[in-house]
């Protein structure tokens, strides 16, 4: 019944600074914030105020459009500011936590007793609902409507990534109780999906999904490229889909009653000092968990091909499962030793026009110079290189910049997301920012659509 | 000596002249702002510098022929082996100039027009001034390569947006203006051989300065050189196209760095021999029953393949339709080379053909894509 699924495009970047496997206890925070920025899409309606006292599981605000969509606070204690950006838009919401956490009661039960509405009901009163999000446009999950099948990405093969077999150990129970959840969401599938090399028995023995196996460079576990090559969506199909982690604090509700948002946070980079994994919450301060950094570091909030550039000061996004600590690259680089006419013994290039294609072991310590200019499409084949869709990405691209809606969805804009263009966008010789455009793009396609 | 060009500057009209030249020596301290945080190391002026360096070995083999088809037309230094340093002084008096004023006049043009738009220098030219001087041939009046290099830029590319933009291959946009504005000096028997003279020298008896396929097109199948002569380049023609060897280095090196389109060269490499193939089936005249293997060395063929059908702007897009672009490319070259005896060499008009065409192919290729896309909606639903 397990499928294995070969995926031939894609491409490894070899980093420095990968998480040793060790978990760090991380003190718990004082301060934690939970972002509305992190919702793609969301229209916040706040439910608290500053001073307001709060319980790990109660409501801080909820979807303007949808407003069964709660989000809930991961700590005790109290609301300590709203951080408000232009035309008053929230940022933050900051919250000071209690030395120990009380948490709203939301009952504990077997899921397999439940049936769908009650679940669903659970999820979205806890807090527990935006954990869950859907394809296409990248957003969370409507609790309206039901997906043809729910993906598990059980491998993340992004650089640096963190190694999910590590992160997901004694958690199994908590694990298959969240999977059992999401099995009741869908009349369809729950596709688990594993890598060759994943050893972890919580995946390879978890019950009630189906197992499929996919073999490949990045974007092998990108939850978009496994849905276009298991179960693809076409126009007016939704799939839904969970991270491991994210699973593992559905369970916890369903065990323990308790919106219990713990993770574990791989910190990562070649300017990282002490590569570790660190238990802790959603919404912790990121000062805390990397420590001392050089003032000329960029601070990535998610993985160095899709995260979100971030200070010292910030915190952990909803969907964070990674820190990555690179060295700024804003300064100039003269042509003939380190631009684009040095000899380049340290850039790592998809193409072959670097030497260091002949040393396929090294590892690199990328900055983030964007090392060029933008210019127009010159170059082809480059993105099909790394893009294992059967679809064509130049071509997408340019209905997207032209906005031609129809062309977007026959192109085969409802089957991918931005993360999926990462390494077109890394690869680009016109170093074309080709995620943001796919982002506006299925702003457009949804806001026409819906 | 920036601030002069910053907004409100003396020298602001100036900015991106400027630009051009801060960015061509330092690469810029961008760092990413969106998106992928670390980037890939290469960028277009790296690629057109890497195919600057496929075309050396081209260029370099062209100063000594020209040289060498000098003496050879004095009937001195008759051998490939003698006087390398005579051939190649006087090859480099006649190639160097030529290829000065092709960036001379291209990229003054390019300048003036990112001056009047506002934008950015883009590198595109750095190739296309290479390329037009070694597809020209060596007597080419040099005004005539100013104009042709003009006019290349401004209709060939400019109007379509610049670098990036152009439905044409902008050095043969130049070289066919020039065939067909002053045919007199792109064709004939006149031009491919330099025959100026010095005191005290006089042309061998015989000489008749034509290139192979200009014989071949002419009735005279005998005196088309022979298949390894073809092959090192040791013949008449536009100065960087006579070497297949010297296209096979560029090629390799092309290939090797991921930059060329190994389906285009490839597949055109399949089209040229299969259509001469089908031609020695036929074996109608002399002409048709020329070795297919030896069709390809000969005239620009090679030197197309390598660098001119495989410019990615104006090729098919689609890796499908690079395969359908290069094979018809390939047919259609050696084709109109064959039974057309207007044309000597067909290469040039089977690739400005094929650009025009690649937009269609990809356009079918898409829509196939699109059509299996909604068979699948279909299927599932």
């Amino acid at each position: 019944m397990s499928k294995t699924i070969r995926i031939r495009k894609g491409l490894n970047i070899r980093l420095k600074g990968e998480a040793e496997k060790v978990l760090v206890q991380a003190d718990p925070p004082r301060s934690v914030a939970i972002k509305p920025t992190d919702f793609h899409g969301l229209t916040p309606k706040l439910l608290v105020k500053p001073g307001d006292p709060v319980k790990a599981g109660t409501p801080l605000f909820f979807d303007k459009y949808k407003e069964r969509v709660l989000f809930t606070s991961p700590v005790s204690g109290e609301v300590a500011d709203v951080v408000r950006g232009d035309k008053r838009r929230i940022l933050e919401v900051r919250l000071l936590a209690d030395t120990t956490t009380q948490f709203e009661d939301f009952g504990a039960a077997d899921p397999s007793t439940l049936n769908r509405e009650t679940i669903i009901q659970k999820l979205l009163k806890s807090g527990c609902w935006p954990l869950v999000r859907q394809r296409p446009f990248d957003i969370v999950a409507d609790p309206d409507q039901e997906p043809k099948a729910i993906f598990v990405s059980a491998f993340d093969s992004a650089p640096l990534a963190p190694d999910l077999d590590f992160v997901i150990r004694n958690q199994r129970e908590d694990f298959q109780a969240g999977l059992d959840a999401l099995a009741k969401l869908t009349r369809g599938r729950v596709h688990l999906n594993v890598s060759p090399h994943s050893t972890a028995r919580e995946f390879l023995d978890a019950r009630n999904v189906q197992h499929n196996t996919l073999d490949g460079p990045h974007p092998a576990g990108n939850v978009g490229v496994q849905i276009h090559h298991i179960d693809p969506i076409n126009k007016g199909e939704l799939v839904w889909f969970c991270y491991p982690q994210d699973v593992v604090i559905i369970g916890r509700l369903f065990r323990t009653g308790r919106f219990d948002a713990v993770r574990t946070v791989a910190v990562t980079g070649s300017e990282a000092r002490n590569p570790k994994y660190h238990r802790t919450l959603i919404g912790a301060p990121l000062a805390g968990l990397i420590g001392e950094v050089d003032g000329h570091t960029r601070i990535v909030n998610g993985g160095p091909l899709t995260g979100e550039k971030d200070g010292r000061e910030g915190y952990l996004g909803f969907y964070t499962t990674q820190i990555t600590l690179l060295p700024e690259g804003d300064h100039p680089k003269f042509f003939l030793t380190e631009g684009w006419m040095g000899p380049g013994f340290n850039k790592f290039s998809a193409s072959h026009s670097y030497p260091t294609w002949l040393m396929p072991g090294k590892q690199y310590a990328l900055d983030t110079n964007q090392n060029g200019e933008e210019r127009a499409f010159v170059m082809t084949g480059q993105y099909e290189k790394v893009f294992p869709f059967d679809i064509y990405p130049v071509h997408l691209l340019k209905a997207i910049l032209v906005n031609d809606i129809d062309q977007m969805e026959k192109l085969g804009l409802y089957e991918v997301a931005p993360e999926d263009f990462a390494l077109c966008e890394f690869v680009c010789t016109s170093k074309i920012n080709s995620q943001s455009m796919v982002r506006d793009g299925l702003d457009t396609l949804k806001k026409e659509t819906t | 000596m920036k601030p002069a060009f910053e907004e409100g500057g003396k020298l602001h009209k100036l900015y991106w002249v400027w630009d051009g030249f801060e960015t061509f020596l330092f690469t810029p301290g961008h760092a990413t702002e969106r998106g992928a945080h670390i980037r890939d190391g290469i960028d277009l002026k790296r690629t057109m510098a890497m195919v600057i360096t496929a075309l050396l070995p081209c260029l370099l083999f062209g100063i000594w022929n020209v040289g060498h088809q000098h003496y050879l037309a004095l009937g001195e230094l008759t051998g490939p082996g003698d006087g390398f340093w005579p051939k190649v002084g006087f090859g480099a008096l006649k190639v160097l100039p030529i290829v000065v004023v092709s960036y001379a006049v291209g990229l003054g043009v390019e300048f003036l027009f990112c001056v009047i738009k506002g934008h950015s220098i883009q590198e595109g030219f750095l190739v296309s001034g290479m390329l037009i001087p070694l597809i020209m041939p060596v007597d080419v009046p040099l005004w005539q390569v100013a104009v042709g290099t003009a006019f290349a830029v401004l209709i060939g590319k400019e109007v379509f947006g610049g670098t990036g933009m152009n439905v044409m291959n902008v050095a043969l946009t130049a070289r066919a203006f020039l065939f067909f504005a002053y045919p007199t000096m792109m064709s004939g028997d006149k031009v491919w051989v330099s025959t100026d003279l010095s005191a005290g020298q006089h042309l061998v008896d015989g000489f008749s300065g034509a290139t192979s396929l200009g014989n071949a097109a002419t009735g005279h199948v005998d005196r088309i050189v022979s298949f390894m002569d073809s092959f090192w380049g040791i013949e008449a023609g536009s100065i960087g196209e006579t070497s297949a060897f010297a296209c096979l280095l560029g090629a390799a090196f092309l290939l090797i760095t991921g930059i060329g389109s190994w389906r285009i060269m490839l597949s055109m490499l399949l089209g040229g021999a299969g259509m001469a193939w089908l031609f020695n089936l036929i074996g109608a005249n002399d002409y048709m029953a020329i070795p297919w293997y030896h069709q390809l060395v000969l005239g620009g063929f090679a030197f197309g393949m390598v660098f001119m059908a495989t410019d990615p702007v104006t090729a098919a897009q689609t890796n499908t339709g690079k395969w359908i672009y290069g094979f018809l490319t390939g047919l259609l070259a050696i084709l109109i080379r064959v039974v057309n005896p207007a044309y000597p060499e067909g290469v040039m008009l089977a690739i400005l053909f094929m650009n025009v065409m690649a937009p269609l192919i990809d356009h079918f290729v898409v829509q196939a894509n699109i059509g299996r896309r909604l068979k699948r909606a279909a299927v599932a639903a």
